[in-house]
């Protein structure tokens, strides 16, 4: 891994990103993504119940939460990917409402996915090249004249072994998806989301499955990210992670927001250990799981 | 038993209006299967749509020949609107069982009496040919060599179904290279990822539907040609002969669909003819109509094998199915 190599400089996590009290629904000073009574039933069962969110632009934010807590659910709604009972929420000052997903892709809200969808039978590379958007070579007409597209199609060919190269996928870059493992599909799928350059990245779950060694070189993409100028929210259950990366925490229990803050306070909130965290709390999960010591605690 | 005769015979169906017609319909059944992934089990329908397209128009409307090849396409495009509309954002299993149903329904609209003024109900039509006969550049008479010896009108049949499968494949082809058809593989393993790409997977796989169902109404024309059209033809097991042209041939691969139905067309020509000839000599204890009822039993026999031992078929990438989802 390149992190051996070049040890991870200390990025500072970026501060006040908010207004007034950090209670949950508190107003960010530079929202990307404002949510307003967005509400998820699934019959009988409330998913998502959120009065009010504010999503800071070019930050990290984690949510986090128990399982069935409408993370995902809400990253659905979010993006396009299901539609809620009722509510509004913007992208960038625009309207999200009823937009469907592809829409709300090309307005520079990418997404991926818990489990992992990379396109197996497509190679690498044809796995990357699908991430561009404003193809010419897409649209029916134009595909069969390759005169039309064969220049686009270069030049994406130097952007996607440029990114693959950075996710150390390049020598893979002619295999088929379906022959990488768990941890490279995750990367394949973050550096496909990157072809588009989207303004905003929602990760579900980026480091479910993936080793130790490969979540070093993971997050140091996430927080490349953010350099880079983009936002991006995620959903970890890995508290280490959360706390090394994120700008800023959003906690959710049963489908409502339950808590808001900095990374350190949110996970000192009574109402965050109670649903959440739990009686390890005051022990890093890195030492109940056995990859970090005491000492190392940062 | 008359080797010889067999064997021509067998020979003769490489270049058969059928055959042709049968290719033509499995490269519209590879663009929905193999490429968009789209169970489309209702490719019989749009064969039919394509020979009564051409026919009625012909007959009914006093349409030239090749004005009846335009009808029989755009009404190959309206069924795969009025087929994709509703259908195509059901998840695969519903698509089977929508599409076979309207094969279904169109099938039996074709056979009811009640339109039996343009469709000739159970008796099908026929004698449409004179505008397309008029057509033939070549002169009268009888060309070619041992078994591939025809008359000009046969010749004329022939030429043109090449010429249409020629283009089939080119325009395949050329889409399944392009980010289009990188679109529409995409679309074929996971639509969910590649509407996270902002692409907008409807459209594909409207566009997929329209395209290979024109295609198959090619077929359909085509295999009309020569002769007549027949309601008893464009049934269900007629789509299920076009998938196993398909799968023989390989699912995801151009010029698969045209070996796999040469393949199928000759083994069926020479069973057909082999088997009673057999039962004849005495070698099958059988009749010879149930020598006939034999051969299908084969293709199903065949079908199941190539499934099991050959799933990416004649020509398919090996590799591509190496990892099973």
């Amino acid at each position: 891994m390149s992190s051996s190599a070049n040890p991870p400089v200390a990025r500072a996590k970026a501060t006040g990103l908010h207004v007034g009290d950090a209670v949950p629904g508190v107003k960010k000073v530079d929202p990307i993504i404002v949510v307003d009574g967005v509400k998820r039933t699934f019959g009988g069962l409330t998913a998502v119940d959120v009065d009010h969110l504010e999503v800071p632009r070019n930050a990290i934010t984690a949510l986090i939460g128990p399982n069935g807590a409408g993370k995902t659910t809400l990253f659905n709604l979010l993006t396009g990917f299901d539609k809620p009972d009722s509510g509004s929420w913007t992208f960038d000052g625009r309207s999200l409402s009823g937009v469907p997903a592809f829409r709300a892709a090309r307005m520079g809200l990418v997404r991926t996915f818990q489990l992992t969808k990379a396109l197996g039978l497509l190679t690498v590379l044809e796995n990357m090249k699908l991430g561009a958007k404003d193809q010419t070579g897409e649209k029916f007409l134009s595909s069969i004249f390759p005169f039309l597209w064969r220049k686009q199609e270069e030049e994406l060919e130097v952007r996607a072994m440029e990114l693959l190269t950075k996710f150390k996928l390049d020598a893979k870059a002619d295999d088929f998806a379906a022959s990488l493992s768990g941890g490279q599909r995750k990367l394949l799928e973050m550096a496909r989301a990157l072809m588009g350059q989207p303004t905003m990245v929602m990760l579900d779950e980026p480091m479910a499955g993936v080793n130790p060694a490969l979540t070093q070189s993971l997050l140091e993409h996430i927080l490349d990210l953010k350099d880079e100028g983009m936002t991006v929210l995620f959903v970890e259950h890995d508290m280490h992670m959360v706390r090394h990366i994120a700008d800023w925490v959003v906690v959710m229990a049963e489908g409502r927001i339950v808590a808001e803050g900095a990374p350190a306070d949110v996970m000192k909130n009574p109402a965050v250990i109670d649903a959440y965290l739990g009686a390890h709390q005051e022990i890093d999960l890195g030492v109940v799981t056995g990859r970090h010591t005491p000492e190392d605690k940062a | 038993m008359d080797i010889v005769q067999i064997l021509s015979n067998t020979a003769g169906s490489v270049l058969s209006p059928v055959t042709i017609g049968y290719a033509l319909a499995t490269i519209g059944l590879a663009m929905h299967f193999g490429y968009a992934g789209l169970l489309n089990m209702g490719i019989a329908g749009f064969m039919a749509i394509g020979a009564y397209g051409y026919a009625i128009s012909i007959l009914s409307f006093g349409f030239p020949w090749w004005g009846g090849v335009l009808v029989g396409m755009v009404g190959a495009v309206l069924f795969a609107l009025v087929l994709g509309v509703p259908t195509l954002r059901l998840r695969g299993d519903y698509l089977a069982i929508v599409t076979i149903a309207a094969a279904e329904v169109l099938r039996l609209l074709f056979l009811t009496t009640a339109f039996e003024e343009y469709t000739g109900s159970a008796d099908g039509l026929s004698g449409y040919h004179d505008s397309f006969r008029a057509s033939n550049p070549l002169p009268d008479g009888r060309y070619g060599v041992g078994p591939f010896t025809y008359t000009e009108d046969q010749w004329w049949v022939r030429i043109l179904g090449l010429a249409a499968l020629a283009l089939a494949l080119l325009l395949v082809w050329a889409l399944v290279r392009s980010p289009w058809g990188r679109v529409l593989k995409g679309i074929r393993e996971d639509e969910d990822a590649v509407r996270a790409l902002g692409k907008n997977v409807f459209a594909y796989k409207m566009q997929a539907l329209v395209i290979g169902g024109v295609i198959a109404a090619m077929g359909g024309v085509v295999y009309a040609l020569p002769a007549s059209v027949n309601p008893g033809v464009y049934v269900t097991s007629l789509t299920f002969f076009v998938y196993t042209a398909l799968l023989l041939g390989g699912a995801a691969t151009v010029f698969g669909p045209v070996l796999g139905s040469v393949i199928f067309w000759v083994l069926q020509t020479l069973l057909g003819n082999l088997l009673p000839a057999l039962v004849e000599i005495g070698v099958l204890p059988m009749s010879t109509s149930q020598s006939q009822t034999l051969r299908f039993i084969l293709v199903g026999v065949a079908l199941g094998l190539i499934v099991i031992f050959r799933p990416q078929g004649i020509l398919g990438n090996k590799k591509e199915l190496t990892f099973v989802k």
